[in-house]
């Protein structure tokens, strides 16, 4: 099944991705880490370059036409990222660096409200970044952070999450799609049952954002946090999305320049929202990189770009099957971007180097989701991860590699 | 391994240093052309170091700087250093036979004379190694050094 006859035009879709044109030690470029960061597009390189030759200026303050036109880019992305995921109200959305630290903005700054006893519920298919912020403010509150057990296949357990939410439960902090396994949990639900037990609901967008359409208010969530470098954005900038009456009754937690409304020392008032949660100077160009990928994305069928994604891992997943010594981790109802495995004994990091010697480029460790691995009883896998960009050649390349691997290691 | 590795000379249950010497290597490295025999090369030195006990394996003896788990303990006999080492990489245990190899059985001296960089230079290693690789070479490094310089 080479080279499948799909809808889209991925040749050319490639052709506005300068790195894939790349040579890696003498090997054109299989590039199948995307889920770690993606590649850029021309017109998001172009608009970060353009944003600094044209019209680099600080925001929101100055009186001159360059700051005017620095402060509109950037309002005007973002704009265009609320509205890309379903928001038509922009102040609900709050720049950050990425996924991390807009978890961390929640953490700190919703967390202040959690009493001692205070329940976060995280699925164990978390990524770090959605544990230890928890970790962190259950400890200067007093509260608990609990693991929602996940199965075999690396699928939440509802029915534990049921009974779980039984509790004293504020907070249910869950992943979109899992980093490590690709599984694309039954969010909506989560969120029902969630809202029905009077928590509040964090999704981890991350893997996400690249694969599917976005929207928060049918998701239904309280918090969606997302990073642009996983959306074929620049790195560096992301956001935290958030109910309005939530955003407007949550502290500051960081002090500095734009959060401010008055300063005195005889006490200082802050800003409205997002700008109350945006201290210091904004990442203006990443933010206006961020417009052009959602720019980007929007100029594309994306329900052809989901099944070209979806047909390419499923491909992988069936060569997979038939590769001996192959086990793949995470074998969810539901899959999207991802394909974990492990070589019957071949170390990971040997496979890896030996793959990049040969062009192929994957990620191999814990992916940052240590609890899972330790779930799944391994300490770690070799992942291999999608995005519009990925053909069936590519898949077929890495699996001629892994051939050689498996000859050199055995 | 050869019966030399079996002597009381060599504690270190490894041939690295005494039937695998650094000049041995140099000279097999040298003829070695495409990036696929010299990974195979240094995949086979890996599969000739042991792999430790267990109980050897201690908090103490793990290298702190690697990409992978890096097991490394020191030895004094009367004046010369044994090294025992490993990974869960074939790789990397390579990479350790080629380092173990210039400093099994040395003395302290000879430990910090040796000249490891243009060892590894004429390897022509550093090139094929990412540069989290070469972090992790150099802590290996460091902590036979240090193992040396503290019994100087």
């Amino acid at each position: 099944m080479n080279a499948m006859a799909t809808p889209l035009d991925v040749a050319a879709l490639r052709g506005q991705f300068p790195i894939l044109s790349t040579e890696v030690n003498g090997h054109p470029l299989v590039y199948l880490d995307s889920a770690a960061t993606t590649q850029k597009p021309n017109v998001v390189i172009d608009a970060i370059s353009d944003y600094y030759r044209f019209d680099n200026a600080n925001v929101h303050r100055a009186a001159h036409m360059l700051a005017d036109r620095a402060t509109t880019a950037f309002e005007g992305a973002r704009k265009k990222v609320a509205r890309f995921i379903g928001s038509d109200d922009e102040k609900q959305l709050i720049w950050t660096r990425g996924t991390t630290e807009a978890i961390n903005l929640v953490a700190y700054s919703w967390g202040n409200r959690l009493q001692p006893g205070d329940q976060i519920l995280v699925s164990t298919l978390e990524h770090h970044s959605n544990i230890v912020p928890w970790q962190l403010v259950a400890e200067r509150v007093g509260a608990n952070v609990i693991p929602i057990s996940v199965s075999d296949e690396g699928e939440i357990d509802l029915d534990a999450f049921r009974s779980q939410l039984n509790g004293p439960v504020r907070m249910v902090a869950v992943g979109h799609v899992s980093n490590a396994l690709g599984t694309v949990n039954p969010v909506e639900d989560i969120v029902r049952l969630a809202h029905d037990a009077g928590a509040v609901v964090l999704l981890d967008g991350a893997q996400a954002m690249a694969h599917q359409t976005i929207d928060v208010h049918k998701l239904g969530c309280d918090f969606y946090a997302f990073s642009g470098h996983k959306m074929y954005g620049p790195t560096g900038i992301g956001a935290l999305w958030g109910r309005t009456d939530l955003l407007v009754d949550m502290s500051p937690w960081q002090g500095g320049g734009e959060m401010i409304d008055q300063v005195s020392f005889g006490g200082t008032t802050y800003q409205q929202i997002p700008y109350r949660f945006e201290a210091g100077t904004p990442d203006i160009a990443g933010a206006v990189g961020l417009g052009a990928a959602v720019d980007y994305l929007n100029s594309l069928d994306r329900d052809e770009i989901a099944a070209h994604e979806d047909a390419v891992l499923s491909y992988a997943v069936e060569r997979g099957e038939d590769f001996e010594g192959l086990t793949r981790y995470g074998c969810a109802h539901q899959v999207s971007g991802a394909f974990s495995f492990l070589m019957e004994g071949l170390p990971s990091a040997d496979v890896g180097m030996l793959l990049d010697q040969q062009g192929v480029a994957v990620r191999t460790g814990h992916h940052c989701t240590q609890p899972l691995m330790n779930r799944l009883g391994i300490s770690g896998t070799i992942r291999a991860s999608f995005a519009l960009y990925n053909t069936f050649e590519e898949v077929d390349r890495l699996f001629t590699a892994l051939e050689k691997v498996r000859t050199m290691l055995s | 391994m050869t019966d030399r590795d079996h002597l009381p000379g060599n504690p270190s249950g490894n041939p690295f240093g005494t039937s695998i010497t650094s000049a041995d290597i140099g000279e097999t490295m040298e003829f070695l052309e495409d990036w696929e025999e010299r990974y195979q090369y240094i995949i086979d030195l890996g599969k000739s170091l042991p792999s430790m006990l267990e109980a050897d394996r201690t908090d103490d003896s793990i290298v702190r700087g690697c990409q992978s788990q890096v097991w490394l303990n020191a030895r004094k006999d009367g004046d010369r250093f044994w090294f025992q080492a490993d990974s869960d990489a074939f790789i990397v245990k390579g990479l350790l036979g080629v380092i173990l190899s210039a400093y099994n059985g040395q003395t302290a001296s000879a430990v910090l004379a040796f000249d490891i960089d243009g060892y590894l230079a004429q390897l022509d290693l550093l090139r094929h190694l990412s540069s989290a690789r070469s972090n992790g070479l150099r802590a290996m490094i460091d902590r036979i050094r240090s193992e040396a310089a503290s019994q100087h």
